[in-house]
């Protein structure tokens, strides 16, 4: 029997998305992992079967559902096999339209979160820079009011979605200070004179997502794109953080569960010394030791999803189960890949790729490092 | 606020209720049961009266009728007594011993066994393990013969705590001559019963509060009404008896790293050393950091597996590896805490070097940790 969490609606879901993503996404994988980026034709389908406007009110073109029915979006997701195929759709979803969807006004809904949820338009959020990425207040990209505008200047990188996003969500300084009371956040259409994208990064992992530098100079916003009030950008950036860190876990979990699989699936089928792998004891109780991992990081990871969607504070729960699901996945790539022996090293086998994308989970969302500082605030360690 | 969805006021209050015993009736008195090896029979009673013992068991048995999770709780505030081994023992009575009898039990071994037991008047013990035979529970040698109306029972079985002081043993025999599961069965044998001895009281590194003994059994005459549920049926009896005595060991050691965790914590915050307290230093204050963050995991973990459980699920695989992945995080905690500690750690004078010892035993008791992945592995069908 599955979770308590998910009811009979999400288990129909699952299955419904499932069968999609091993129809339609599955087999394209290879080549957008060799073309390092998904087809805008994948957003527009995605769109076309509603799954990017789960959590997103009717009334924009979503679906009115719950965050537990985009949990099981965001882990069968992850197990399409390419970290940069849920990346590109997680950034656009989870992380870049959400902050119009909690902080918008009317008028953005309707032109930037009505057309993201149809597919139509491309989105990404641009916080890190050069000079900060965890430690959100050392940015230095500015916005100078002038008039009825604002005037961008600066740069951005690590972008998920830079290069193909037809707006960015940009946080950027509208004033020196006080800290943490100076930021705000900007939509940036990317045609518009001065925003441009550098190449596109290259990584070692997460390979079908394209991830970019961006350059503002100059750029004109007009002052209807602030998002929600001026100088209050940092405390939307931290309030999001809670549902990114969630949706990395979720992730992390769905990554486990798919790896295992491969690895047990393989140590069945190869056979060394006259016997499958898989009779093996020490491989045996390794596989049993990944699949404990990824238990221990699903139930903390249900827990964080549980009091989310009760509306209460989780940022105790998902930092938890940020930094232990992503560890997790670390540990558990790992071995699966090391159950593989030489063909695990091999691009033939898509283990690699599992290890490879596993990698930046722990990075990404603020590193382990951070979320352990969060915690020893959150727990009184450090008063 | 209560630890939803798993736990209510009311659990939170039974919490407080127990958490107050606990620090009056108990903890006052570890220093000195841990020193005598064993702690005194009227415990039993006290609790028994108190309700303590019976929790989870219908009124009808003598029981308080509560839910599953309050004999989770009860294990968890046990476990901050500052020692492992009166939470066993009282484990051993109310979640070891008595659910087969409750379970499998008719009407008059209840009446006999079950509702003594839960006012605290009898001292349970469970008996499964031989020198030969700990988790391979199909090995065992105990044998009991069927002479007329009667059982005779010859063996040996040990590691057993409440051994020396235990009033009924639930004794695990072998019934058939024929090897495998079929022919096991469960007996409920008194300790008064001619031919029944304890062999010697064990000495262990730690859980020094519970007795632990040998029993030895040497022609002892069982009447039939003694055997517990079906002739035959004693493996898989004692196969579901785990079950509960795994979930039960996961709660105990979520309480023993609570206790754990607040000394380290506590410590930390006080020592002084290089001009501040050593939680300033980075690599303490993420290590306590990583220490409650395994803790809280294994806590949904558990609560989770417990849910089901409750329910009249049995998730074997889950409660499993909630059982070794809540022991693992009690023993590893406790390791950590007691280096937070430094030299005070390795003393006696403080309390974690005794929770380091006690929280040892769980990783090998109830099945060790090695067993707990087989089964593990079987389940997942690798």
């Amino acid at each position: 029997m599955a979770h308590w969490i998910f009811q009979d609606e999400h288990h129909m879901f699952r299955k419904a998305v499932r069968k999609f993503i091993e129809k339609e996404i599955i087999p394209n994988v290879e080549k957008w992992e060799r073309e390092e980026e998904v087809p805008r034709s994948l957003y527009e389908r995605m769109g076309e079967l509603g799954y990017l406007g789960i959590k997103f009110p009717e009334k924009y073109g979503g679906s009115d559902s719950d965050i537990i029915t985009e949990a099981v979006l965001i882990e069968e997701m992850a197990k399409c096999g390419s970290g940069g195929v849920a990346a590109a759709i997680g950034a656009h979803t989870g992380i870049a339209m959400t902050n119009i969807w909690k902080y918008g006004s009317e008028e953005q809904k309707q032109n930037y979160l009505v057309p993201g949820i149809k597919g139509e338009k491309i989105s990404a959020l641009a916080i890190t820079e050069p000079s900060g990425g965890s430690d959100v207040s050392a940015i230095k990209t500015t916005a100078k009011k002038s008039g009825s505008h604002y005037i961008l200047n600066g740069s951005k990188t690590f972008i998920t979605n830079g290069v193909n996003a037809d707006y960015v969500i940009v946080a950027a300084k509208t004033r020196e200070e006080p800290v943490h009371r100076n930021i705000s956040l900007f939509i940036v259409e990317t045609d518009w004179e001065g925003f441009s994208a550098g190449k596109k990064l290259k990584k070692l992992g997460w390979h079908a997502s394209d991830t970019g530098e961006l350059f503002f100079d100059e750029v004109k916003v007009p002052e209807e794109n602030l998002i929600g009030r001026e100088h209050e950008g940092f405390l939307y950036i931290m309030e999001n953080f809670q549902f990114e860190r969630l949706s990395m876990a979720l992730g992390c979990v769905g990554l486990g569960e798919l790896a295992i699989e491969t690895a047990k699936k393989y140590s069945q089928e190869r056979i060394q010394f006259n016997r499958p792998l898989s009779k093996f004891q020490v491989l045996r109780h390794k596989m049993v030791d990944m699949a404990v991992d990824l238990e221990k990081a699903r139930n903390i990871t249900y827990r964080a999803l549980y009091l989310y969607n009760k509306g209460e504070d989780v940022v105790t729960e998902a930092t938890m189960a940020k930094v232990y699901a992503t560890e997790m996945i670390r540990r558990v790539t790992d071995q699966a890949l090391q159950i593989h022996g030489g063909n695990g090293y091999m691009m033939e086998y898509d283990v690699q790729r599992f290890w490879r994308d596993a990698r930046i989970q722990s990075i990404g969302g603020g590193t382990t490092q951070i979320m352990n500082e969060i915690l020893t605030k959150r727990l009184g360690i450090i008063s | 606020m209560p630890y939803e969805p798993y736990l209510t006021e009311e659990h939170d209050q039974l919490r407080a209720t127990i958490q107050k015993f606990v620090e009056k009736e108990i903890s006052p008195y570890v220093d000195e049961w841990e020193a005598a090896g064993e702690f005194p029979r009227n415990l039993f009673e006290r609790m028994g009266e108190l309700g303590f013992l019976g929790f989870h068991y219908p009124e009808s048995v003598g029981g308080q009728g509560g839910d599953y999770f309050t004999k989770l709780v009860l294990a968890e505030e046990l476990n901050k007594c500052g020692c492992g081994g009166v939470p066993m023992a009282i484990a051993v009575q109310t979640d070891m011993a008595t659910p087969p009898i409750y379970k499998f039990g008719n009407a008059d071994q209840h009446e006999r066994f079950l509702t003594p037991a839960i006012r605290g008047e009898k001292i349970a013990a469970i008996g499964i393990t031989e020198t030969n035979n700990g988790s391979d529970v199909q090995g065992i040698q105990t044998r009991a013969r069927r002479d007329g109306d009667e059982w005779v029972i010859n063996g040996t079985k040990t590691f057993i705590t409440n051994g020396t002081k235990a009033d009924f043993v639930i004794l695990v025999t072998r019934t058939s001559d024929e090897p495998g599961a079929d022919g096991i069965s469960l007996f409920l044998v008194d300790t008064d019963t001619p031919g029944f001895s304890v062999g010697k009281k064990l000495d262990k590194v730690g859980m020094r509060s519970s007795d632990t003994a040998e029993l030895i059994f040497d022609q002892v005459r069982v009447p039939n009404e003694n055997l517990l549920g079906e002739e035959g049926k004693g493996f898989y009896q004692i196969m579901w008896q785990l079950q509960g005595e795994r979930m039960i060991g996961a709660a105990g050691a979520i309480g023993g790293a609570d206790f754990a965790y607040e000394q380290a914590l506590n410590y930390a915050r006080n020592r002084i050393a290089f001009e501040q307290p050593i939680s300033r230093f980075q690599v303490i204050s993420h290590l306590l950091a990583e220490m409650k963050t395994e803790m809280e995991v294994c806590r949904e973990l558990t609560y989770a597996t417990a849910y089901r459980f409750s329910k009249g699920e049995v998730p074997a695989k889950e409660i499993s590896m909630t059982k070794l992945s809540a022991v693992q995080m009690a023993h590893w905690v406790a390791d950590r805490a007691l280096q937070i500690h430094g030299g005070h750690g390795y003393m006696a004078e403080y309390p974690i070097e005794r929770n380091w010892r006690d929280s040892r035993l769980p990783r090998i008791g109830g099945g060790t940790d090695e067993i707990m992945k087989e089964i593990i592995a079987k389940q997942m069908e690798i």
